[in-house]
């Protein structure tokens, strides 16, 4: 079982953000929808590209992720910290809040 | 100073309103990102892993104290109350929103600043000696040919589309403090045996994931040719340098490939048909020049003050930071104050807002309003009474800027590494923050002397591992980062580039691993030797047996 979601950088400000259940883009990870296999993570990942929502984000792309209780934690650390913000800034970034 | 001309402040100012029209069209849909990222990054607006970055430039690492306090408010208003000081010698600011940049760009350009020469694959901003103008070792000013260059290379209608980026480095010192060996053309005053004060000129070096010292195309090139044969050389890269490879698109590689014999035929061929024509800049347009970069109103001072000795003899903190800040200047009376961006357990090359107004103030009060940015992520106070340096390092040392440690241990390049940047397989920050606590004493500090570490977040290098003592260079190892360790690089004019060490070390292990190098130099080290002078007596199996036994 490998699951993947899609994130982006949002157009106005460049925040990382992430693709959720009902097509709009969140600052939470914990919102994203979960793709199951490869079938669903093209399809999400199609769901993305699509143009007209080159005026909201830039550059989609699956990243894997793991299910840690009621959280989702991608596995890659560079994307760990897509989710927070700069280790060495831990008052900056979604850490921050 | 640099000066900013009518035809400059005309051109930034089309540029930045030129900027906002792209991005109010970008935003409004009316081009895509495919277009408008190549327009974005001309005006220095890269994304990153968590927002965008605007770096800003800062030509041949001069600021004025006007420019110094705006770069705070911008700090301030656009970020997060703070920047990154650059290798190049440049600021980048890490959290502006895509929308606010052009009014960033339109307060830059207020005070003669802009991001053009940032990105992209044109000549990109000059760098130079920080202490350019006050050394006493220099020849001769470099900064007004590097204002020349900056003026020949703005805009270059020929050299827009390169096939990649391109750095231009200068020293006017036989003290090479610009790393100008490493960069894809250095330049290097002296006297030829006429007496006459020129260049010589090196091409080829870079850093990257394929380094090289750059090779020397011509051991002197007058004032008045100069420009002319950058040109060649440039024309001569444009034509054949690779398109086809990105990573072998560097000036760098097309020395290597064809050889610097043949490429300086090729150069030479060029030049011989445009030398005489109008990019000769005859003597009175270098005086010119030369003027713009007149020295400040000196005062005639003695050499010594007692006041300053009298500090030194009652304040062993000040004292010790004159011992590793202060470096003597050419006029007597005067001193240079290097300002450590590298507070014990801080982020290398970082400053607050209200750190780079401080610094603003001191300068205008005690530095004829003159700072300067050095590639070794600090910044400097270039002509400061030695009268006045015991009131500086107060008011700095207040302002945790007064860390006495200068090309020691603790004074690490770092580049931004995994923790901001979108291209990094590793973090570098934390681990120079780590390495800074270990060896934080002063005293042993002291007692290592010179030692230049340099971290690179990922191959391209922007930490210059290749030319540290001790290199680090972080990588990815299956999900988890690790260092691989270079030793014997060195970026003055002894240039040379390091060697790996062996295998890498996990994240745990790697500071370690940089004290049992230091152990072992202070073991076998003779009498006045640096930890660089060391290496290069012993050779890497010493370090090598240390790093690994018997591994």
């Amino acid at each position: 079982m490998s699951l993947q979601v899609v994130t982006a950088n949002r157009l106005e400000d460049g925040l990382v953000v992430f693709l959720t259940s009902d097509g709009s883009w969140s600052e939470n990870i914990n919102d994203a929808r979960i793709a199951d296999g490869k079938e669903a993570a093209d399809a999400l990942l199609a769901e993305a590209s699509a143009p007209e929502l080159d005026i909201v984000i830039v550059g989609p792309y699956l990243i894997d992720v793991e299910q840690q209780g009621a959280d989702i934690v991608p596995t890659k650390y560079r994307e760990v910290l897509r989710t927070k913000g700069p280790s060495v800034r831990e008052d900056l970034g979604y850490q921050a809040v | 100073m640099y000066r900013y001309d009518d035809f400059d402040r005309q051109l930034v100012h089309e540029r930045t309103e030129q900027f906002r029209e792209q991005v109010k069209r970008r935003l409004a849909g009316d081009i895509t990102e495919e277009q408008f990222r190549p327009l974005r990054l001309m005006n220095g607006v890269y994304l990153q892993l968590h927002a965008y970055m605007l770096r800003v430039a800062v030509p041949y690492g001069t600021l004025r104290a006007d420019q110094l306090r705006q770069l705070g408010m911008i700090a301030r208003v656009y970020d997060k109350g703070y920047g990154h000081f650059t290798t190049r010698q440049n600021i980048q600011y890490n959290w502006p929103k895509l929308d606010e940049i052009p009014d960033a760009l339109l307060d830059l350009a207020k005070v003669e600043m802009h991001a053009i020469q940032t990105s992209g694959n044109c000549i990109r901003n000059t760098t130079t000696d920080q202490y350019a103008g006050a050394a006493a070792d220099e020849i001769e000013d470099p900064r007004p040919y590097c204002e020349l260059i900056r003026q020949w290379s703005t805009f270059h209608p020929e050299f827009t589309y390169l096939p990649r980026k391109f750095k231009i480095a200068v020293t006017g010192s036989p003290n090479d403090r610009a790393a100008v060996k490493v960069h894809d053309i250095g330049l290097r005053m002296h006297q030829n045996d006429a007496g006459e004060t020129g260049f010589e000129v090196m091409v080829g070096g870079g850093l990257g994931r394929t380094p090289f010292v750059g090779k020397t195309i011509r051991e002197f090139i007058g004032k008045n040719d100069l420009f002319s044969y950058l040109e060649a050389i440039l024309r001569v890269y444009n034509r054949f340098g690779r398109r086809d490879n990105k990573y072998k698109a560097r000036i760098k590689i097309l020395v290597h490939e064809e050889g610097i014999d043949k490429i300086r035929e090729l150069v030479e061929e060029e030049w011989a048909q445009i030398k005489d024509g109008s990019l000769r800049v005859d003597d009175a347009e270098i005086v010119h020049y030369i003027e713009q970069f007149a020295p400040p109103a000196f005062e005639a001072l003695s050499d010594d003050d007692a006041d300053f000795e009298r500090h030194k003899s009652e304040n062993r903190r000040f004292a010790n930071w004159v011992r590793s800040n202060v470096i003597e200047h050419k006029q007597p009376g005067y001193a240079i104050a290097n300002v450590s961006l590298k507070p014990i357990g801080g982020i290398p090359g970082d400053a607050t807002d209200t750190q780079m107004e401080l610094v603003a103030d001191l300068s205008e009060k005690y530095s004829f309003g003159d700072v300067r940015v050095t590639h070794e992520q600090n910044l400097v106070l270039p002509h400061v009474k030695k009268a006045d340096l015991f009131a500086v390092w107060s008011e700095l040392d207040k302002a945790n800027l007064g860390t006495a440690n200068l090309g020691y241990v603790t004074d690490i390049i770092s580049c931004p590494g995994l923790d901001y940047c979108a291209l990094a397989t590793a973090r570098s920050i934390p681990l120079s923050q780590r390495i800074s606590e270990r060896f934080g004493d002063l005293d042993r500090q002291h007692d290592i002397g010179e030692l230049k570490i340099k971290i690179s977040g990922c191959i391209n290098a922007c930490g210059h591992h290749h030319v540290g003592h001790i290199g680090i260079l972080g990588l990815d190892k299956r999900g988890k980062e690790f260092y691989q360790i270079t030793l014997g690089g060195d970026a003055s004019q002894d240039a040379s580039i390091g060697k790996i060490a062996g295998a890498g070390f996990s994240e745990a292990e790697v500071v370690d691993a940089i004290e049992s190098l230091v152990t072992k130099y202070i073991d076998i080290r003779e009498s006045g030797e640096r930890f660089i002078d060391t290496y290069r007596r012993v050779g890497m199996d010493p370090f090598k047996e240390v790093l690994y036994g018997d591994r």
